[in-house]
């Protein structure tokens, strides 16, 4: 656990990242409240990152779930191993031999117990939870139905999980939990009131070239800048999606195997579907955008 | 601090909370007490480590942070103490005032409901009768008075409403569904002590779709306005998930305002929040607006559009096509409603129309009652044309009993 907001900031920039004020007083506060940190922000802002970073600080697993639309209990919590329970039920009543086998056996019922279930993340980090208190990420919660909102309401109060067949199970070390939006909808307030909520943005020139030099240390100072300079004054233009981190570091990446040491209007263009991914984007940056662009970035 | 000092504190945050409520930023008493503990591992020596404290507890919205920035700094600039003898102003929301010049129909809204308030009645209320509604199903908008409107909307409100359904990815035990429910025929094997002979059976839930209503406000369309706002009004109480724009040479989103129950305090707050009423058209344009920033937002599990316009755009007709592409490509099913198509001398040749039909699935008129009963009709059958709906390769349903 962390002690203080600056021992957060220093032990997150010693894994590599980057984060503004802001979100490491959220981050403190989700720890040391025992509450729920709601990350909204654009796609490839580094939302994912912090929990698995998270992670990696408190030498803990991180258990992910990944939303998506008609995301049920029985992907999110748990589920039976039906093939393991018919062959059981079907050497059972070969066992029994000659019962006739309408008749019920007298151990029937225990097919339905914990030797049969699957964990699913949500149970599975409450189980892991009896040795050290995990971090589970609950990732992108604006694809899954509005549904599974209310079931989570209910199990980041108190993280009981009942499995009528068998029982709750509590948590006896409360996971550290993560939850991620892209704000494709609008999550519940009921939801965000009982978490700590941070949206983050994109980060500043400064912050996000100290991101590319830490992961991208192949790429050259200079290069690393003009990317940095490029995708940030991107930014500002009238586009669908606008570069992520993620983009800019894809993109320094695919520079240096491109053996480049400074952007010019050629690499630009044959590179610039790793930036912008949607085509109406490249054809509006393509040619006289991008010159006018990078005419700013080597002036400055 | 002292306790004295900590008792200030603590008071000055109280009346900071009420503050924040009457500027719309919902707090409840949890955060308040959330954020009086964090402040004990915060401490309240820095401003700004207070701030960002306050902000991660007390905001739950992207839309607050900027106002809640605003009410912080203003809150606690004041000398220590000061906030308690003397209660801070409410700061004014932070709503767009109405240009003066725009000549909105608000004001003939205004007289018009004034009017009909007033007016004696001297002919017995015939709507709902039989002939009445004849007459009334086929009376152009344009022609009618405020009476016949007013029966008009009721009559909408009436209507079944509903979009077309779509296959969601939930499931529901159903006897002639296709997947076999597994943890039901486990539960009466372990009873039976064998497999089930009939197996209970699961289908895929099916719910009507998202709409996204967009409105033409613009000059062309004024004399319209107000009944498609109406219209909107009934819309989006009769179904679930309805999402409301208006545009002329920009878009607002008026979904929340449309949420009041009373049509005339809907429609009086839309007006003040709308800026651009019977302005300049830029249907290109005010659709690039849509498509950026709320097309991934409302745009989602198949949404149905519906688009009210004449298609009289003055912009760059390049840009239309571009944004309509878009549009479609997000979207199941663009239904487009122009109240000129009743016009026996009119064909969607002019301007934005002839660039927008291309990309748009119906395209129907909207002139008198009967129109927009085709207009029901569409939204409850609305599909997208030049596609199978089924798709390829899915096996047919299973009616009953063991599969081979």
């Amino acid at each position: 656990m962390f002690d203080s907001i600056d021992d957060t900031r220093s032990r997150l920039s010693a894994q590599g990242y980057f984060a503004d004020p802001g979100l490491t007083t959220s981050l403190f506060l989700a720890l040391r409240m025992q509450k729920a940190l709601f990350l909204e922000g654009e796609p490839g802002v580094g939302k994912t990152e912090v929990a698995r970073v998270l992670s990696t600080i408190l030498d803990t697993p991180l258990i992910r779930l990944q939303c998506y639309e008609g995301l049920d209990i029985t992907h999110a919590v748990y589920e039976w191993n039906y093939p393991r329970q018919l062959m059981e039920i079907q050497a059972r009543s070969a066992a029994a031999g000659g019962r006739a086998t309408g008749e019920a056996p007298a151990d029937a019922a225990d097919i339905f117990s914990e030797e049969f279930l699957l964990r699913r993340p949500l149970l599975e980090a409450i189980h892991r939870s009896h040795e050290k208190a995990p971090v589970l990420l609950i990732d992108e919660l604006d694809r899954a139905d509005e549904e599974f909102e209310s079931f989570l309401l209910e199990l980041l109060g108190d993280f009981q999980i009942t499995v009528p067949e068998i029982g709750t199970f509590t948590a006896e070390h409360p996971p550290v939990v993560i939850i991620t939006s892209n704000r494709t909808r609008e999550i519940h307030d009921a939801l965000k009131r009982r978490c700590i909520y941070h949206w983050i943005d994109y980060p500043s020139a400064d912050q996000e070239l100290a991101i590319v030099r830490e992961k991208v240390p192949e790429a050259e100072e200079r290069l690393a800048r003009d990317v940095v300079d490029f995708v940030q004054r991107l930014r500002d233009e009238d586009l669908y999606k606008l570069p992520g981190v993620a983009e800019s570091l894809d993109w320094a990446r695919a520079l240096t195997h491109l053996s480049a040491h400074r952007l010019d209007a050629a690499t630009v263009d044959r590179t610039l579907g790793l930036i912008l991914k949607y085509q109406d984007d490249v054809d509006q940056i393509r040619g006289a955008r991008t010159a006018a662009i990078l005419e700013a970035v080597q002036e400055g | 601090m002292s306790v004295e000092a900590g008792q200030v504190f603590l008071h000055n945050l109280l009346a900071f909370t009420r503050a924040l409520r009457s500027a719309g930023i919902r707090v409840t008493p949890a955060q308040t007490s959330d954020l009086t503990r964090a402040l004990g591992w915060v401490g309240l020596d820095h401003r700004e480590e207070v701030f960002r404290t306050a902000r991660a507890l007390l905001v739950t919205r992207k839309e607050d942070l900027a106002l809640f920035e605003m009410m912080f700094r203003r809150f606690w600039s004041a000398p220590d103490g000061q906030a308690l003898s003397r209660p801070q102003r409410r700061p004014p929301a932070p709503r767009e005032r109405r240009k003066p010049e725009s000549r909105f129909t608000i004001a003939t809204y205004m007289a018009f409901k004034a009017q009909s308030a007033m007016e004696e009645r001297d002919i017995a209320d015939r709507s709902g009768t039989f002939t009445d509604e004849e007459i009334l199903n086929s009376k152009r908008f344009a022609d009618m008075t405020p009476e016949e409107l007013a029966s008009v909307r009721r009559l909408l409100e009436r209507m079944e409403w509903s979009a077309s359904l779509r296959t969601t990815r939930r499931r529901t035990p159903h006897h002639a569904g296709r997947d076999i429910h597994m943890r039901k025929v486990l539960r009466q094997a372990s009873r039976l002590g064998t497999i089930p002979p009939v197996l209970p059976r699961r289908k895929r839930v099916v719910k009507p779709r998202p709409v996204v209503l967009l409105a033409d406000i613009s000059g062309s369309m004024e004399k319209y306005s107000r009944l498609v706002l109406q219209f909107f009004h009934v819309l989006a109480r009769g179904m679930g998930d309805v999402e409301t724009f208006v545009f002329g040479t920009r878009l607002s989103r008026i979904t929340p305002q449309l949420r009041l129950r009373n049509v005339d305090r809907a429609l009086d707050e839309v007006s003040r929040h709308v800026i651009d009423w019977a302005g300049g058209t830029r249907i290109g344009g005010s659709l690039g607006e849509f498509n950026r920033r709320w097309g991934r937002r409302v745009l989602r599990r198949g949404a149905v559009v519906v688009m009210i316009s004449d298609g009289c755009d003055r912009g760059d007709l390049e840009s239309l096509a571009r944004e309509m592409r878009r549009l479609r490509h997000r979207a199941h099913a663009v239904i487009w409603l122009n109240p000129y198509m009743g016009r026996a001398d009119y064909t969607p040749v002019v301007g934005g129309m002839s660039v927008a039909i291309s990309f748009v699935d119906q395209l129907l008129s909207a002139h008198n009652v009967q129109s927009l009963q085709e207009f029901a009709h569409a939204l409850a059958g609305a599909r997208r044309s030049g596609r199978s709906v089924r798709r390829p390769g899915r096996r047919p349903e299973v009616r009953q009993g063991v599969p081979q």
